[in-house]
């Protein structure tokens, strides 16, 4: 095994499979707060600040107001969805970071349909219709990448990377095609007089704007949660994530497999971006993902592709960025520094999975090498 | 037409970060780290330097105050020049470094997944770099109304006296600050190590296949840490020639935009090699400003947008081509993306 030197060295790493869940979880939760000590003890730095009251004030920029409470939740939604949209990709090891160009190009799609076709059908066939086209277009954003990793072995991150920003220039070019009115540079609310293509209100009390998103998140979670670990596709794609070899010798077509993941992950984000545009803002501009495409690979990545702890990895996510937000504006600070913590935290998360996964094996003098 | 001497400049200056970015991320890749933290990198290094900058400034200053009555001081002379260009580079390298430093412990001793952390980074580094930038006024206390590093950027934007004179060729070849010469240096060195020198082999060889360099004595972690780092440095200089020479100096949130996303692009599309980079990084450059220069029809500023997404093409294209070619010579770094542990082989 290791190389006979001199001397042995003082320890070393060795795999470890005997960690139970619940040490698993305290190991995670521990780094957590080892996280926000720290993003507290920085926020003291810069703003003057005491610890509890930054996250007071934090909690109060999430959850202070019964508004703010409901567009936290809804950007949950978002953050999750687009998440959820990427697990099956990584549970193949796919690792697609195109999750912002899928969105874009799913939001494009609804935001045509929504223009072009609203004087031509009804409102329920109109939405059927931008749905449908949201779908197919985030699944042929993604299925793309996928062809060429199937047939040739393209590399997708790459591939995938590129694909966002021809996806974000796609839409800065059809953004100034319809500008309206000319020359403004942006598309304004579509349909803002009639209201043709948006997405119903649920019941006339505040929450109804958001209930629905939220209630695709939850029901998207489910049935991701099911496709993941109760379907034949679910298993496949775990098969094929361990081992190509594997797949291919139990005779799962692996070509086969990446294609239809990828075209499933394509079309979640292209479902995002259709609540996006019909549902939450109505219009389409470059930013409307924001960079929730690559915070989304965090968020899958946090809760090892499992959908249910995904919910909490992108709340606290939401929370931090709505809290930091909530934090630097008082303080007359960049609203930036939510995405220092944000880093701050991962920077942690990823750390502590080494100690889950793997232990230190200090070595005795006495018992040289022999340590298992 | 284009006016290709107003062109080529203007292409060069907008290629020279791109071509810090994509040396520093070639070197990285050759370890067999995808560093997907270059775009975060750069912005540190950008703030790192200006953040040096204006604490030197704002020294210089009061020392001024302190000393107007002496004339010809020592220290303004020949401390100021110098220590203009010394300090925001040290403290942009020492940003960079630590953002390299931080990679390669969670990915290389913690061995974390090499795109969630490099994610990570890009969040954190774009999220400091636009809160120091926007904040730092605040957070110094010092009264003025904006970043405008104007001592120290025209120290980063000297010109070599005889570009006035000669022309066109002084306005191609000789128009530009000492960090654009300095980034085809780093480029032709970078390429010459990795090609020519034994380390350079070594470093090959643990980005091909880190179990038989371990095999062969080469210290896999220390190749790794140094290949990281001494890339995110050089990738952080990109940032630095950016605000200082390009943007004279002045510090404006996001304006350095998707320029590190562009830098990765460009490794694929010089098939990982700094010396070809130096040429791409100049066509790229040309073709993120290419819309400028080509005429415009007021009725359809749309197509401006999709040459903006021409890099993006081209790079894809490339990447295809090279997968499906499939030569030995032009493929990735056979273990890109994979941590390596010595013990699961």
């Amino acid at each position: 095994m290791a190389k006979t030197n001199k001397s042995e060295p003082l320890f070393h790493i060795a795999k470890r499979s005997d960690m139970t869940l619940k040490k698993a979880i305290l190991v995670r939760v521990i780094a957590i707060f080892a996280a926000l000590v720290v993003c507290a003890i920085i926020t003291m730095i810069t703003t003057g600040l005491n610890p509890f009251t930054v996250y007071g004030s934090m909690a109060k920029g999430a959850f202070g107001t019964a508004r703010k409470s409901w567009i936290t939740v809804q950007d949950t939604s978002i953050l999750l969805l687009i998440a959820l949209a990427l697990t099956p990709a990584f549970k193949m090891k796919f690792w697609n970071i195109g999750g912002e160009g899928q969105v874009l190009i799913g939001a494009l799609a609804t935001s045509a349909v929504m223009l072009k076709l609203s004087p031509y059908l009804p409102n329920p066939a109109l939405i059927a219709v931008m749905f449908v086209a949201a779908i197919l277009a985030g699944g042929i954003w993604g299925v793309l990448p996928a062809l060429f990793k199937a047939k040739w072995n393209t590399n997708e991150t790459l591939f995938t990377l590129m694909m966002n920003y021809i996806a974000t220039q796609l839409v800065a070019f059809y953004i100034i095609v319809w500008e309206y009115p000319k020359g403004a540079g942006k598309v304004g609310i579509i349909n803002a007089k009639t209201e043709l293509g948006w997405l119903p209100r649920l019941g006339s009390s505040m929450g109804g704007k958001y209930l629905l998103t939220i209630i695709i998140a939850v029901i998207t979670t489910i049935a991701m949660f099911a496709y993941l670990y109760y379907s034949k596709h679910g298993y496949e794609i775990c098969v094929v994530g361990e081992s190509e070899n594997t797949a291919r010798y139990v005779g799962i077509n692996v070509g086969k497999v990446i294609i239809r993941t990828m075209f499933i992950s394509g079309a979640i984000c292209g479902l995002t971006g259709f609540i996006l545009v019909a549902g939450i803002h109505q219009t389409i501009t470059t930013s409307l993902v924001g960079g929730q495409g690559f915070t989304a690979v965090m968020v899958s990545w946090l809760a090892k592709f499992n959908p249910i702890i995904m919910i909490f990895a992108s709340l606290l996510i939401v929370f931090l960025k709505k809290g930091a937000g909530e934090v630097a504006t008082s303080c007359g600070l960049n609203e930036s520094f939510s995405e220092i913590l944000t880093g701050i935290i991962i920077f942690f998360i990823i750390g502590c999975e080494f100690f889950i996964r793997y232990k230190i094996v200090i070595n005795k003098k006495t018992m040289k090498g022999g340590n298992k | 037409m284009i006016n290709f001497v107003s062109f080529i400049p203007k292409a060069v200056v907008q290629g020279i970060p791109l071509l810090y970015g994509s040396t520093g991320e070639i070197i990285t890749q050759k370890s067999g780290n995808l560093n997907l933290g270059i775009p975060g990198v750069m912005y540190v290094g950008a703030i790192s330097g200006v953040i040096g900058a204006f604490n030197f400034e704002q020294a210089v200053k009061s020392y001024e105050a302190a000393h107007a009555a002496g004339g010809a001081d020592a220290f303004l002379t020949y401390g100021v020049p110098v220590l203009s260009v010394l300090i925001p580079m040290l403290s942009c390298l020492l940003g960079s470094l630590l953002m390299g430093l931080l990679y390669c412990f969670l990915t290389v001793t913690l061995r974390a997944n090499q795109n969630v952390t490099g994610l990570a980074m890009t969040t954190f580094g774009v999220g400091f770099g636009n809160f120091f930038g926007a904040s730092l006024i605040k957070l110094s206390g010092a009264d003025v109304p904006s970043i405008a590093l104007t001592t120290t950027s025209k120290y980063f934007s000297v010109k070599l006296p005889i570009a006035e004179t000669t022309g066109w060729f002084g306005k191609i070849f000789l128009s530009y600050g000492p960090l654009a010469y300095l980034s085809i240096i780093v480029a032709i060195a970078a390429a010459l190590i990795i090609k020519k020198t034994r380390m350079g082999l070594h470093l090959r060889a643990v980005g091909e296949s880190p179990a038989t360099a371990d095999s062969a004595g080469i210290n896999v972690t220390l190749y790794k840490y140094g290949a990281t780092c001494i890339g995110c440095m050089i990738a952080g200089l990109g940032g630095l020639y950016y605000v200082m020479d390009y943007a004279t100096g002045v510090w404006s949130n996001d304006a350095f935009g998707d320029r590190g996303w562009l830098a990765i692009a460009l490794v694929i599309f010089t098939i990982w090699k700094p010396d070809m980079s130096i040429f791409a990084s100049i066509l790229f450059g040309g073709l993120y400003i290419l819309y400028l220069f080509l005429p415009i029809n007021i009725d359809h500023m749309e197509y401006q947008q999709l040459y903006k997404m021409i890099p993006y093409v081209v790079t894809l294209v490339v990447l295809v081509i090279t997968s499906i070619r499939n030569k030995r010579e032009n493929q990735p770094p056979a273990s890109l993306g994979l941590p390596y542990f010595r013990e699961e082989r």
